[in-house]
Order: structure tokens, then C-alpha cells, then sequence
């Protein structure tokens, strides 16, 4: 257990040599999420004081643009899957499977230090982003929600880096998978509710939607934080997540198991 | 390199016509390495459409989600802002064709010295920088683009008159320089910080406000990003001039002076930034 510690005291010292870049994409990524709440406040504008879209007044649909950005500084992948096909295609794995040490928890172990390295770095002025809105920010729909919110945070996280971790799995047989993680992420962009609440679909569309694991990997928390997702529908939620975990889990798994029978250790 | 002759003086006018043809000649050249390349990765080549596609249809999915909500945003109404849509990914796609690649490519040139060997070469090095390599997927996603707009113009019932298609032609060529201008000057970042593997990063977020209609922002936001930094100008106003939206020729007049600006201070900041050039590998 001790090892890991190290892979995770290590991977934030690295990670931290980024750290103008994390801040630099932090600051940019203001921009396109300060369009989009500017574009909500102008439809509502239109539409009138009071009124609700799918269910969210003003100050709900802005927060929830907000939650959306918390979320995901707290629980997407940044370059995981890139270096993971990297650590693949180049042969850098052919060490791991001398080495006492499992490949999958090592990345996981990056994937955390990555996270903080990248909290470290976004947390200040995502704050004072959020405090410029403060009007808006809503607190947890209930006491049960906050705790239910926190789990499903971590099981999203874990969703992230599993899903993540499958993909890149495909570099065992690929040379190239730059273009299947972006169609994946084109899907997850939408489906996880990350363009727009995904109440705002038609209900048949939803339902699709929840057949998927895309939810799970944001709309969830966000769900369960703003009481669109309540009382059995809570533990639903989680369970649905856990599920989606040990399917990706189990998927990871197998591909890694398949990949290196195949796998000839170039270069490494 | 031209000696000093009258500037209408013959040799002067022929010196000019062969260098315009002997730049012909290199991106012709250029065009057929890239064409032999990317030809080389055939089924790349289908994906990286597919991708492109994908996240099309995820714009146009967004318009459609929000006009479920609304019937305009500010003026615009839904074919609108599906025309807006359809010709920022237009202008985008035409941008990446041409340069995308090869102002991400800038950071790779610096971090590995690769830089050294084009400042040698005995052409423009800004020129060979900025046109190395041509992305032809793009291509295919630009005309998939103009269907979308086609279709936009038929719904909206528009019949432009020919200046309205010229000037909308125009102001595209001049969106497309706003586009080349900003991201040169951030690319060139890359003298200072070498591993600037956030460029693409901020190059998306920029441009991700250019599809948003501009009667969505209000204040210093809108300021910024109209007078400053001219993303909202770059799709709404030719869209405006080809839907018959524009409120005054103070937009246009705008777009083609900022235009210019930014061509200048991106010209002058590449400069300014090759002049910290100190060779990496030797």
C-alpha cells in the first residue's frame, strides 16, 4: 500500500510542473461558461419574470452551470487516457509488468494526484467566479442530499477514470485513438448533461439517456445536489452509478488482460 | 532584397509576379505532401470527419434544445442561429483546413528546435510556419457545413441579393483572418512557455462564444469581446449581412478594421517572439 503513497506524492510533484497550464485553462474556461450564462439570463429575460425552463427557475439553471464546473474540476480525466495510450504505444509498460506493482491502480493513483495538483491550482479563482454569481448559488436540496452528493461525487470520479482507462485500452490494437475518445467525448459532452440540464430533453429522449452510462459520469451529483434526483430516486442514482463503476471496472479488467497477450513491447 | 528602382519600374513588377508565382509553386508543393500523407491513413482520415460531424451535431442539438425552451433569444430566432451555427463551424472548419495544425505545431517546432531548420530555408519563415500542412478532413466538414446553412437560408426564406453574398464571402475571409491572427499570436507563446499544450485549449474556449448569437451578452463581456478581442463579430456579422439583420454598417466597418489590427499585431508579435528563438537540440 505503501508504494502507492509514493506513485501519489510523486504524481503531484509532477503534476504541479503544469500548473501555469491548469491555470491557464481554468481562466479560459471562463469564457465559454460565462457565454452560456449570459445566453440563459437573455432567454429568460425573454420569457419573463418567475418563469421555469424544464423545471429550473433563473437562478437554478445558472448554478447549475456553475455545479457543472465544480464537478468536473473535481472528477474528469485531463490527459489520463492520452498518456495511458502513450505509455502503450511506446512499450513504457513493459516495466509494470515486472515490477510489483499493478498498472491499473498506479494510473488511478496519477489520476487522484492529478486531481489535486489541478484543484490546487483552479480552486481560488474558480471561488471567485462562483462568489461574482453568489446571488445564485443554491445550497443542497435536503440534509440527505449533501452526503448522497459527496459518495456520488467519488463514484463519478471513478466512473471518469475507469471509462478512461477502457479507452485507452485501446491502444493495444490501435495505433491511433485519438478519434474514438473524442466521439466518446462528443456523447459524454452531451448525454452526461454537461451542454444543458438533461430535464430539458423530451422524456422519451431521457430515458434512453439513463440507459447509459453517461449520466453517472455528472449529471448525478448535480442531480442529487439540486433536488432534481430525490428520496429513493437518491439511492437509485447511486446504485446505477456503482453498477456503471464495476461494469467499467470489470471492462478495464479484460481489456487490459487481452492487450497483453498482444502486446510486443515496442521500443520500451 | 529588391534593389532600388522606381517602384513602377519593370523589373520591380516582374520581381513581384515571380515571387507570387515561386510561393505558388511551394504550396503546391506543400498541398501535395500533405495530400500523399493524409492519404496514407485513409481510415484517420473517415474518423477524424466522424469527430468533427459529432460535435456538429452537438452544437445544432444545443440550438435545438434551446429553442424548445424559447421561440428567440434576444432577435434571433431559431434558423437563425442555426445559420449562425452552421457558419461559424464554416469559418472554423475552413481555418483548420488551412492552419490549425500548424499553429499547434509552432509549440513542437520550438520544444524540439525543429524551428532551426525552417529559419534557414530561404522563404518567408511565418509562411512555411503557418501553411506546412493542410488537414483535408476539414474540407469535408466545411461543405457539410454550407448544407447546414443552405437548409437554414431555405427555412428563413432568404434570397440574397449578389452584394449581400459577396459581402458575406468577404466578411468570412476576414473572420478567417481574425481566426488565423489570434491563434498565430497564441501559438507564439510558445518562445516563452515551450510546453504550451494549453494553446488548443484556449484557441476552443475563445472561438466557442463566436456560434453564440451576439445579442446574448450585455456590458463589459460583449465589450471585450466585440472591440478587443473580435469573436463575436467574426459569424454574427456575415450572418447579419445575409439575413438582413444588420442595424448599421458600424458592424462590418468594425470587423474589417479589427481584422486588420490583429493581422498587424499578430505580425508584429511573431516578430517580436522569433527574436527569443534559442535553438533546442544543438
Amino acid at each position: 500500500m505503501k508504494k502507492y503513497w509514493h506513485v501519489i506524492g510523486i504524481g503531484i510533484q509532477n503534476n504541479l510542473t503544469y500548473r501555469v497550464n491548469y491555470l491557464a485553462r481554468t481562466l479560459f474556461s471562463f469564457i465559454p461558461l460565462f457565454a452560456m450564462l449570459s445566453l440563459w439570463r437573455t432567454i429568460y429575460a425573454g420569457k419573463g419574470q418567475g418563469s421555469a425552463l424544464g423545471g429550473y427557475t433563473q437562478a437554478q439553471m445558472i448554478f447549475y452551470y456553475l455545479l457543472v464546473a465544480v464537478v468536473d474540476v473535481l472528477t474528469a480525466v485531463n490527459e489520463d487516457d492520452w498518456q495511458i495510450a502513450a505509455d502503450i504505444r511506446e512499450g513504457n509498460i513493459s516495466q509494470f509488468l515486472l515490477k510489483p506493482i499493478d498498472y491499473l491502480w498506479y494510473r488511478l493513483c496519477l489520476f487522484f494526484s492529478g486531481r489535486i495538483a489541478f484543484i490546487a491550482m483552479a480552486c481560488v479563482p474558480l471561488a471567485v467566479f462562483i462568489f461574482c454569481f453568489r446571488d445564485y448559488v443554491v445550497w443542497p436540496a435536503g440534509g440527505a442530499a449533501l452526503p448522497a452528493f459527496v459518495i456520488s461525487l467519488v463514484l463519478t470520479a471513478l466512473l471518469q477514470f475507469f471509462i478512461s482507462y477502457t479507452m485507452a485500452m485501446l491502444a493495444f490494437w490501435l495505433l491511433e485513438i485519438s478519434t474514438f475518445i473524442f466521439i466518446l467525448f462528443a456523447f459524454e459532452y452531451l448525454a452526461s448533461g454537461h451542454l444543458f440540464p438533461l430535464d430539458l430533453l423530451p422524456p422519451a429522449l431521457q430515458q434512453v439517456l439513463f440507459c447509459t452510462p453517461f449520466p453517472s459520469m455528472l449529471y448525478v451529483p448535480i442531480g442529487i445536489y439540486m433536488g432534481k434526483i430525490v428520496g429513493t430516486g437518491i439511492g437509485l442514482g447511486l446504485l446505477v452509478q456503482s453498477l456503471w463503476l464495476l461494469l467499467a471496472y470489470a471492462l478495464a479488467r479484460f481489456a487490459w488482460r487481452r492487450g497483453i497477450k498482444k502486446y510486443a513491447a515496442f521500443g520500451g | 532584397m529588391s534593389t532600388v528602382h522606381s517602384p513602377k519600374s519593370k523589373d520591380d513588377v516582374t520581381s513581384h509576379v515571380s515571387r507570387v508565382t515561386r510561393y505558388g509553386a511551394i504550396y503546391a508543393a506543400l498541398w501535395k505532401t500533405s495530400v500523399t500523407r493524409e492519404m496514407s491513413f485513409k481510415g484517420n482520415f473517415l474518423l477524424w470527419i466522424i469527430v468533427e460531424l459529432a460535435w456538429f451535431g452537438l452544437q445544432l442539438a444545443f440550438v435545438g434544445v434551446i429553442f424548445s425552451q424559447t421561440t428567440t433569444v434576444g432577435t434571433w430566432t431559431v434558423w437563425q442561429v442555426v445559420l449562425l451555427t452552421g457558419t461559424s463551424s464554416f469559418i472554423q472548419q475552413i481555418y483548420q483546413a488551412f492552419f490549425l495544425v500548424n499553429c499547434t505545431n509552432l509549440s513542437e517546432l520550438v520544444r524540439t528546435g525543429k524551428m532551426d531548420f525552417l529559419l534557414l530555408l530561404p522563404v518567408n519563415t511565418r509562411f512555411v510556419v503557418s501553411t506546412r500542412q493542410v488537414d483535408l478532413p476539414s474540407f469535408a466538414n466545411a461543405a457539410f457545413a454550407v448544407c447546414v446553412m443552405t437548409y437554414a437560408a431555405g427555412k428563413l426564406h432568404l434570397h440574397p441579393t449578389a452584394v449581400q453574398f459577396l459581402g458575406f464571402g468577404a466578411l468570412c475571409v476576414i473572420g478567417l483572418l481574425v481566426h488565423y491572427s489570434l491563434m498565430f499570436m497564441l501559438a507564439s507563446v510558445s518562445f516563452w512557455t515551450v510546453r504550451a499544450q494549453g494553446i488548443v485549449w484556449g484557441y476552443y474556449s475563445l472561438f466557442n462564444i463566436a456560434r453564440m448569437p451576439d445579442e446574448a451578452f450585455r456590458g463589459v463581456f460583449k465589450a471585450v469581446f466585440t472591440f478587443a478581442l473580435p469573436v463575436l463579430l467574426v459569424s454574427n456579422v456575415p450572418v447579419r449581412v445575409l439575413a438582413d439583420k444588420l442595424t448599421s454598417p458600424a458592424a462590418w466597418l468594425a470587423l474589417i478594421g479589427l481584422g486588420i489590427v490583429w493581422a498587424l499585431i499578430s505580425e508584429w508579435f511573431w516578430r517580436f517572439s522569433v527574436r527569443r528563438y534559442t535553438s533546442a537540440s544543438t
